[in-house]
């Protein structure tokens, strides 16, 4: 039986976490866009934290300083450079219909609730709860990722979709730490290749945004 | 005794909450007087400006009609019975088991509802675009205020007031994710409700974006005074009620002596203070933003509420 402390506060994190989601939906300047991502990696890392102490597993404490150093800090530092050398700065993105989007990611907050529940009955409490979270804070990284136009917001949703699998991961006993530390490296890697890649779609296109991409896909006339 | 006790109780809120709510006013305009680094007027200027209305000729448009004369007393009645339905200084009110918090928020809607036929009653083209915009405005806090409510009320298992109160003096809340969201959403519906910045400007006359004003531009005399009065009972309203859902410290319950309910009294007007203060902080560093995205800022206080209900099914037991 867990103490009600330790889950009031597990709690708190991770339904912060869903708020910050919300709020990456919901902003639609780059760098604050950009802050708020490094909110969200700052709320993971503290959930993490959390749950190496009232786990006692220490190298969750690893987790928690990997996911603060590299996408708490790193990854939007290296973005906010990015996004000065395209000069895309200053450009509020056109999102279509936030309350829509809203809406949407209420549904989906609902759906992954609905989902997890029932076929977690036999887990622990707290691993329900974070299951049923993560599933949501992935399907709204999903759901950002769909409903931006802007190539560096996309990359935003993909790096809060990572964040959500680190909430599920941690929620779940005993995930070995080297697997940790490969999908940190890997979301490096993710990161370095989507950059040279922005920069080819920007030389290529004049534009980062992904519309303009459609009118070479081969299926239409 | 006990009967005396109770009624007691409720005649003094009543009348502390009458005559309490032009003074938050004032403090509030003071306040925020002192931040623009001006002298401001006097705390006791809004019961002046009141009496000064009362004593003044009532000028009726030619074609108005008996809504917009009779439209004020419904405003100013149905503010004062859901004012005195909220717990500022005791809990256990006499009136509380008759009403609660749906019935408050049923209440400020009629009175709404009143002062949108009053906007439109004249026929100017000003009342028009006032009343539009606060039922633009209503139709997203009514709902956002309702899924605060029953956040709350979910979590307290019980929609009255008094026992909310209680709940949240208890062992039982715990740290909550839900509560805070609702106590944000519930601020920003207070704030659009009360026509505040960064909604509406409550200082300004004639300027296009304004929404409260609008409404009642017609209004002169003792009308204006009710209106104007109401709109100071509904701000004192708001505050008790974020006081005492959130920070319920100090209310006198029933059953406690009297020195309770001075130190109810006391901690209450602490309270009213220190929000007053944030508010005029609040209004101060923020700038009023465009009519057409009022609906964004209330939408996210409507999420806020919805999110705050639905994370409370996977919290410890609702």
């Amino acid at each position: 039986m867990i103490d009600r402390l330790a889950f009031d506060v597990a709690h708190l994190f991770a339904g912060g976490l869903v708020l910050v989601s919300f709020m990456l939906l919901y902003q639609d300047r780059m760098f604050g866009l950009l802050n708020i991502f490094a909110l969200h990696a700052l709320v993971v890392s503290l959930s993490v934290a959390w749950q190496a102490y009232i786990q006692q597993a220490p190298h969750l404490y690893i987790t928690a300083a990997i996911a603060l150093v590299v996408k708490a800090i790193i990854i939007p530092v290296a973005l906010h450079r990015i996004i000065v050398r395209l000069g895309i700065h200053r450009t509020i993105e056109t999102v279509v219909g936030i309350g829509q989007t809203m809406l949407a990611g209420i549904a989906l907050v609902a759906l992954s609730i609905l989902v997890m529940l029932p076929i977690t009955a036999q887990a622990g409490t707290l691993a329900r709860e974070d299951l049923a979270f993560s599933l949501s804070v992935i399907l709204l990284g999903l759901l950002m990722m769909i409903s931006r136009r802007n190539a560096v917001s996309q990359i935003i949703g993909f790096m809060s979709i990572e964040n959500g699998l680190i909430l599920a991961a941690t929620a779940a006993k005993g995930m070995p730490l080297v697997v940790e530390i490969s999908v940190a490296f890997s979301i490096l890697v993710a990161l370095i290749v989507i950059g040279i890649f922005l920069f080819r779609i920007r030389e290529r296109f004049d534009t980062v945004d992904v519309h303009a991409l459609e009118r070479f896909r081969g299926e239409q006339p | 005794m006990a009967l005396i006790l109770d009624a007691l109780v409720q005649g003094v809120q009543l009348l502390l909450v009458l005559l309490l709510a032009p003074l938050l006013t004032g403090y509030v305009r003071r306040v925020k007087a002192h931040l623009l680094r001006r002298r401001g007027p006097p705390l006791v200027q809004p019961y002046r400006d009141l009496l000064k209305l009362i004593r003044k000729e009532v000028v009726i448009a030619e074609n108005a009609s008996w809504v917009f004369r009779v439209a004020p007393y419904i405003i100013f009645a149905t503010t004062l019975v859901a004012a005195s339905l909220v717990p500022t200084f005791a809990t256990g009110l006499m009136f509380s088991p008759a009403a609660d918090l749906i019935a408050i928020v049923a209440l400020l809607g009629s009175a709404r509802f009143a002062l949108a036929l009053a906007g439109l009653d004249v026929g100017t083209s000003f009342g028009g675009i006032g009343s539009s915009r606060e039922m633009m405005i209503a139709s997203l806090a009514e709902p956002a205020m309702l899924m605060i409510v029953f956040t709350v009320s979910l979590l307290a298992g019980s929609t009255q007031l008094s026992s909310v109160s209680a709940f949240m003096q208890g062992p039982e809340v715990g740290l909550r994710v839900s509560l805070a969201m609702a106590l944000v959403g519930l601020i920003m519906v207070a704030i659009a409700e009360n026509a505040r910045i960064p909604v509406d400007n409550p200082a300004t006359h004639l300027e296009l974006t304004m929404v409260h004003e609008a409404m009642i531009l017609e209004y002169s005399g003792r009308h204006l005074a009710v209106i104007e009065a109401a709109a100071s009972i509904k701000l004192l309203l708001y505050l008790s009620l974020v006081a005492c859902i959130f920070a319920p410290w100090g209310v006198h319950t029933a059953g406690q002596g009297f020195a309770a309910l001075a130190v109810g009294l006391v901690t209450y007007v602490a309270k009213l203070a220190a929000g007053g203060f944030l508010l005029a902080v609040f209004e101060t560093v923020t700038a009023k933003m465009r009519v057409f995205r009022v609906s964004e800022f209330l939408g996210a206080a409507l999420m806020l509420g919805l999110l705050a209900a639905l994370l409370l099914f996977v919290s410890r037991s609702i």
